[in-house]
């Protein structure tokens, strides 16, 4: 019995290995926004957020178009995929009640006794989710739930339960234990096979009246404390596989449970995000992933600003088709690393399997995505920062692949612009050569401007827009790098700011559409 | 040709007169730590007295050259080691067989071991013959063991074995319990019920994760419900268990002599080889030294046994260093900044020319060495309350004895003497010690700060651990024969880290 409602054929693996550049990943695009967002408080549909996200950039465009239309079903049908969660839910925490004798998990007739409790609580649960089914199954499209629904149909089927039952009672052994063995090494007992018992088989007359077998017969003293002790061991050990049986069917059905709550975990945070944003009135669309290098959207916003703010999002619009270098520059404080990580949360989020934050999105797959940002400190105390940024960099390339992404938000800053600009232009200049996308945003005149002036038809330049009078539109527009970024304006700003509408820069960050 | 011993061509006049103690150089040398290395794990076999004891002729050396070569071609160490780890279990089962208590017991671990050792000297004999070894020490090992296993005695205490084992395996039984009454009689093919169940829950079980079986804590000895049910066992099956009997009071000598004593005298090469296979998964290598009178030494790529043994344990990088000397030079006088391998040079000269008198392969590419009949070394000892006087003294006395001692054939290592005196007296008494040693025409390593040492003549080789050009401050633990080169570059740190565009190129090669 599988759940398969992340992917076509397989579990979904909560405790797989997260990508090595996970917590860089999470600190530069404010990835536990995102999944707070998702999560609305609840822990556990947090982490299956956060697994689901971070090691979404393995998913093939089938598992995400599989997720896609499974997601599609849960936002039209919101209550009847909360209630199978609930139903999941609830097996796991009725399993969590059963009873463990004191010495039970060691101990196969212990194993065993526990094992019969789980199955019959699972059996009620399985029969609910079975109601569900009947009930609501014509009301969902997607293949992935209607494999669901078709696969609780075929293997709850009343039979073979009352099969189950049948040796629930056998499994008391009121006719004694038989069992058989050979001589072990140093001529102890072994190889205990549980064997059916005689009277299973003979009649009254044949037991009374037949043959009997050739035995020897002793009998354990009342007080002989260590040799009641000996005899339940040796019980056990013919027991060992029949507990064995009935302890992994529990587990598995358990892991069902699991596997179904964790699956539908992903989509009730999808359900959960895509509430809040359509209550403020932002866009959301399903991307179309590509296998070209392809680029185009249209009201790209940052979907972990807009969590953090009342207003809308400021969003933007650009068609980078065919381009695998996007240069960005401009003004402070003008939306430079809002669209970086407005890019790389798109990106995330698509491939895995959800919506994005935008009217429209579509983009190449790639298979890594790394981000290399400027840190603010230098947590190693021995190297410098620049040396610090470089062992990040060189960390990147050891796992780079052709199909990757890499996103810089002022790298390479921590020394003089020539020096900067030389090592930026060597590492992007033999990253593109392996065609690795890259989005660059740098302040590093001499490199951006070195770029341009080689009229790559590959790149793109986008620039911070900024009116005249030096106000800020937070949208990019393409554009050549001009040789200031205004900090000056900055500086004025904060220093000076009576000369400029002030409120400009007390919300940098809102926009208006 | 008859064997004797695996480690001897002739052990009668390689074992005449010699002490078998640790000798007096193995502390500076740091020998005794090698030697704990090499022996961890096989203390039941005793095999420090043998690396206690170096050769004296050359011939002694290339007898364990070849049985070592031999042991190095995985036709010949495969059934060596089969063999030895055979026998480590026939011991451990006799062992136990004497800890338990009920008689049935016994007699079964009794039989296991006969069956293991028949089984390890027939399997040995066959596949040492197979394997053609090329060394004299197995040359006659084999035909020892060809001759063993055919002889009568030998045959019919394997067949016996075997008969006996197979009556026993056949033994199946059934035990019924029902309360507190356990009956025990023969097994009428009742049907598996465990099968039933597993059956029956199989749709659940796909993909089971987590085992449920339950490992039973298996002690060697029984409880007295099993003796019980093993008795009802007996007086099921009557004959198996009286010609089990019989069995075990004919056969209780069986062990053959020759047979031990290899046992123990191979692990000698097995425990070395084992070693080194440590450092060379770390990319190390070793060789087996030409050993001769001549005093033109050389070695290449060699490195300190004992810390090397540290270092690849940490997974950090062994610095290796060649030596040689050429005409007349005799002595190393190694100088250089503290922490940059002088005194590990030192040891690694010592050790090398020890570890080849065993008859050992040495840490190194390729290495000529020389025939020592004695070594001696005199490292400084950490200061203690005796007064400055007092060490100079000592350091004195030690010397004059080593040098009354020593013979044109004697090696000298020494480490920084005379420290505790003015420069001045340090200057003279070394250059009086250096007439002496020139005179005797010892082979000499002598780490020392006194740069009079290293500049005395044609001797005198100067040896200097140097730095690393591009960082002077971290250390490379070179030691080299020319001096030092100057002062180090600064690298871009872009290079360091592989990111200028050539490397860059390079590494994203895929």
């Amino acid at each position: 019995m599988k759940a398969f409602l992340m992917y076509r054929d397989r579990d979904f693996d909560l405790n797989r290995v997260l990508p090595w550049n996970e917590r860089a990943l999470t600190q530069d695009l404010e990835l536990d926004t995102l999944f707070g967002g998702m999560a609305r408080g609840d822990k556990f549909l947090f982490d299956v957020a956060k697994a689901a996200v971070l090691c979404g950039l393995e998913n093939d465009s089938e598992t995400i178009a599989y997720r896609q239309n499974i997601l599609w079903d849960c936002l039209r049908n919101p209550a009847v995929a909360r209630s199978i969660y609930d139903v999941a839910v609830a097996a796991i925490e009725g399993e969590k009640g059963s009873y463990w004798s004191f010495f039970g998990s060691k101990y196969p007739g212990g194993i065993l006794h526990r094992a019969i409790e789980a199955l019959q609580m699972f059996v009620t649960m399985l029969k609910k989710l079975k109601d569900i089914a009947d009930e609501h199954a014509g009301k969902f499209e997607s293949k992935g739930f209607q494999n669901f629904f078709a696969m609780l149909r075929r293997e709850l089927d009343p039979a073979y339960f009352a099969r189950i039952d049948e040796h629930l009672k056998e499994l008391k052994f009121r006719d004694g234990i038989l069992i058989s063995a050979e001589l072990g090494k140093g001529n102890k007992g072994a190889g205990y096979v549980l064997r059916k018992t005689p009277a299973q088989k003979r009649n009254l007359i044949d037991r009374v009246f037949g043959p009997k077998p050739p035995g020897y017969t002793f009998h354990l003293h009342p007080r002989d404390e260590s040799g009641a002790k000996a005899l339940s061991t040796l019980k056990d050990k013919g027991l060992n596989l029949a507990a064995n049986a009935l302890a992994q069917s529990g587990d598995h059905i358990l892991s069902f449970f699991n596997m179904l709550r964790t699956e539908l975990a992903f989509y009730l945070g999808c359900v959960n995000l895509q509430e809040q944003l359509s209550k403020k009135g932002e866009p959301t669309s399903f991307p179309a992933p590509s296998s070209e290098p392809m680029l185009a959207f249209a009201g790209l916003y940052d979907v972990c600003l807009s969590l953090k703010t009342a207003q809308r999002i400021v969003g933007n619009d650009i068609n980078a088709d065919g381009k695998e270098l996007v240069i960005i520059t401009g003004a402070n404080q003008g939306g430079k690393s809002t669209f970086l990580r407005s890019i790389g949360l798109a990106q995330m989020m698509m491939q895995a399997g959800m919506f994005v934050s935008a009217q429209s999105f579509q983009s190449e797959l790639c298979d890594r995505l790394f981000t290399h940002y400027k840190r603010e400190e230098d947590v190693t105390m021995r190297s410098g920062k620049f040396d610090e940024e470089l062992g990040r960099m060189s960390e990147i390339v050891d796992h780079v692949t052709p199909s990757s992404m890499i996103l810089f938000n002022e790298s390479f800053a921590a020394t003089n612009e020539r020096e900067g600009s030389e090592i930026a232009k060597q590492i992007v200049t033999a990253l593109l050569q392996r065609h690795v996308r890259i989005f660059f945003v740098t302040h590093l005149y001499e490199f951006a401007h070195g770029l341009c002036a080689m009229r790559m038809g590959n790149a793109i330049f986008l620039r911070a827009e900024r009116r005249p009078d030096g106000a800020r539109t937070f949208r990019l527009v393409e554009g050549e790098p001009l040789q200031t970024s205004y900090g000056k304006d900055l500086y004025d700003a904060i220093f000076t700011g009576r000369d400029r509408p002030r409120s400009e820069y007390t919300a940098p960050m809102r926009g208006r559409r | 040709m008859s064997f004797q011993s695996i480690l001897f061509e002739h052990p009668e006049q390689e074992l005449r007169g010699k002490a078998v103690g640790e000798p007096d150089f193995f502390a500076d040398l740091n020998l005794g730590q090698v030697v704990d290395a090499i022996c961890a794990g096989r203390e039941e076999y005793d095999l420090k007295p043998f690396f206690y004891r170096s050769l004296s002729s050359v011939d002694a050396i290339g007898y364990r050259h070849e049985v070592m070569r031999d042991l190095e071609n995985a036709d010949v160490f495969a059934p060596v080691s089969a063999f030895t780890e055979k026998l480590r279990l026939m011991r451990a089962h006799l062992a136990q067989a004497e800890k338990l208590h009920y008689k049935f017991q016994k007699e079964a671990w009794f039989l296991d071991a006969v069956e293991i050792y028949c089984d390890a000297v027939y399997g040995f004999a066959q596949d040492l013959a197979a394997a053609a070894p090329a060394s004299r020490g197995f040359g006659a090992l084999c035909g020892y063991f060809g001759a063993y296993v055919a002889a009568p005695s030998f045959t019919s205490l394997s067949a016996e074995t075997k008969r006996i084992k197979a009556d026993l395996a056949r033994v199946k039984y059934c035990v019924l319990i029902r309360g507190p009454s356990v009956t025990v009689r023969k097994y009428e093919s009742e049907p598996d019920y465990s099968k039933d169940v597993e059956e029956t829950f199989a749709r659940f079980n796909e993909s089971a994760v987590k085992d449920y079986r339950v490992e039973f804590s298996e002690w060697p000895d029984m409880n007295h419900i099993e003796a019980q049910i093993l008795e009802f066992v007996a007086l099921l099956y009557p004959e198996i268990f009286s010609n089990l009997d019989a069995y075990c009071a004919k056969n209780r000598n069986y062990l053959d002599a020759t047979v031990a004593v290899f046992d123990r005298e191979v692990q000698f090469y097995l425990a070395y080889l084992e070693h080194l296979a440590v450092f060379k998964r770390a990319g190390l290598q070793f060789c087996y030294p030409e050993v001769s009178e001549r005093k033109d030494i050389y070695s290449s790529e060699t490195f300190d046994l004992a810390l090397a043994h540290k270092l690849v344990a940490e997974s950090r990088p062994v610095v290796c260093n060649d030596f040689y000397l050429k005409g007349r030079e005799r002595i190393f006088a190694v100088s250089g900044p503290n922490q940059g391998g002088k005194t590990t040079f030192a040891r690694t000269f010592g050790q090398l020319h020890y570890l080849a008198s065993l008859g050992c392969p040495v840490p190194g590419k390729e290495a000529r060495l020389f025939l020592f009949d004695r070594m001696f070394t005199h490292f400084e000892r950490e200061e203690n309350i005796a007064n400055l006087h007092g060490k100079l003294q000592d350091d004195l006395i030690r010397i004059h004895d080593i040098l009354d001692w020593a013979t044109p054939k004697t090696i000298l290592i020494m480490n920084e003497i005379f420290t505790s005196t003015t420069l001045q007296d340090a200057i003279f008494l070394s250059e009086k010690i250096l007439e002496r040693i020139l005179e005797l025409d010892l082979l000499c390593v002598w780490v020392t700060f006194i740069d009079e040492v290293a500049g005395y003549g044609e001797q005198v080789v100067s040896m200097v651990s140097s730095t690393d050009p591009r960082n002077p401050a971290s250390r490379t633990f070179k030691v080299v024969r020319r001096p030092a080169d100057g002062l180090a570059h600064a690298m871009a740190i872009a290079e360091k880290y592989g990111l200028t565009y050539d490397r860059l190129k390079e590494r994203l090669r895929t």
